[in-house]
């Protein structure tokens, strides 16, 4: 089954990985903007990734035919520091017009602080400005379900914000039903330990059923495996459910909204067949 | 969706592995507090999360995860953001 993982970090990964996932029936990916395993120091350090994000992945992933998209800001994990904040957020227009740029993104909250929701809010002012979609990141563990309800307050609070362009990632059993009941598409990350298994998301699509939800492996440094999509198709299929179901969910959603952003020129593998 | 009796039978020896490991990893603890000493306060904390969360387990109903992820979860204040003054 073709796919389309909506949040991997391809930095992280290596060559291999690109012809893997390839085989595996990924035809597209988005890449969220989010932390190296160490805070930059600079905004330069940042204009780096930008480029690496907006003109080096792309080559490398259309080597084995996959369609590279992405999304950028200062992740919530380095937005506790403010200033440096500011400088990256004032640097973001000289990218946003780049073409497989999506929208701002994975913005959001790490431990719940003031610092990181000032920069959040300002992130938001910037996606506004710019008419962009946005992709947000929810803490992990113990700190998720603070931190998820109060991103869905500060985006609620906002009547510029358009519910159906935001996707809030990560969701888990305690955070899925409310960032769908508001509105937001939905995102859960399969990922060992810290977010979802194959097996839990399975049981969240038979749930909630597929409307305005999508599944991603996050792959990034970190322990994680960049080929969990195929994983929950194969736990799907496993348990008797719908084709179309799981295709809604890894192949259908990310293509309609990630639709609603200008540059998103996604061409799907049998067009014209 | 499928019978619940396939789906448990399709599940018995993975959770059973898992029901193993919980009961091994508790033994391994209680066997330290008997020979080292008992837990620290913030250890003990912890124990007490799981032992709750042992309880959630042995309950009824079909929300289980979801509540074992809010006893795992900070408390949500609303008015965070007049606590912050933002």
């Amino acid at each position: 089954m073709d796919y389309i993982d909506p949040h991997i970090h391809m930095v992280s990964r290596t060559t291999d990985d690109y012809a893997t996932l390839a085989r595996m029936g990924c035809v597209a990916m988005s890449e969220p903007a989010f932390w190296a395993g160490f805070d930059r120091r600079s905004v330069d350090g940042f204009r780096d990734y930008f480029h690496q994000l907006t003109d080096v992945e792309p080559k490398r992933a259309a080597q084995f035919g996959i369609q590279h998209f992405t999304w950028l800001c200062i992740n919530a994990k380095e937005a506790e520091d403010v200033a440096l904040s500011r400088e990256v957020i004032a640097m973001i227009p000289e990218f946003i017009e780049c073409p497989n740029v999506l929208g701002i993104g994975e913005i959001g909250l790490n431990k719940n602080t003031k610092n990181e929701a000032t920069v959040f809010l300002e992130h938001l002012e910037l996606a506004i400005k710019f008419d962009q979609q946005i992709l947000i990141h929810t803490p992990h563990l113990e700190d998720k379900y603070q931190g998820t309800k109060m991103i869905l307050d500060m985006l609620c609070d906002d009547s510029r914000i358009d519910r159906s362009r935001v996707l809030v990632d990560h969701v888990e059993e305690h955070t899925i039903g409310e960032v769908l009941d508001r509105g937001f598409w939905a995102g859960m990350t399969l990922y060992p330990v810290t977010k979802c298994t194959p097996d839990r998301a399975a049981d969240m699509i038979e749930q909630y059923g597929g409307e305005r939800l999508l599944a991603n492996s996050a792959g990034d440094w970190g322990p994680s495996k960049p080929t969990a999509v195929p994983d929950l198709i194969f736990e799907m299929r496993r348990r008797g459910n719908e084709e179309k179901l799981t295709r809604k969910v890894v192949y259908d959603n990310p293509i309609q909204f990630f639709s609603q952003s200008k540059n998103f020129s996604f061409q799907p593998r049998d067009s014209g067949s | 969706m499928r019978a619940a009796s396939q789906i448990l039978t399709e599940s018995f020896l993975d959770v059973r592995a898992k029901l193993l490991q919980v009961a091994a990893t508790l033994d391994r603890i209680d066997r330290s507090a008997d020979a080292e000493g008992p837990l620290s306060p913030a250890a003990k904390g912890q124990r007490e999360q799981v032992d709750a969360a042992i309880e959630i387990l042995l309950s009824g109903g079909s929300d289980r995860a979801e509540r074992l992820q809010k006893l795992f979860s900070r408390d949500y204040d609303s008015n965070w953001r007049q606590d912050m003054n933002l």
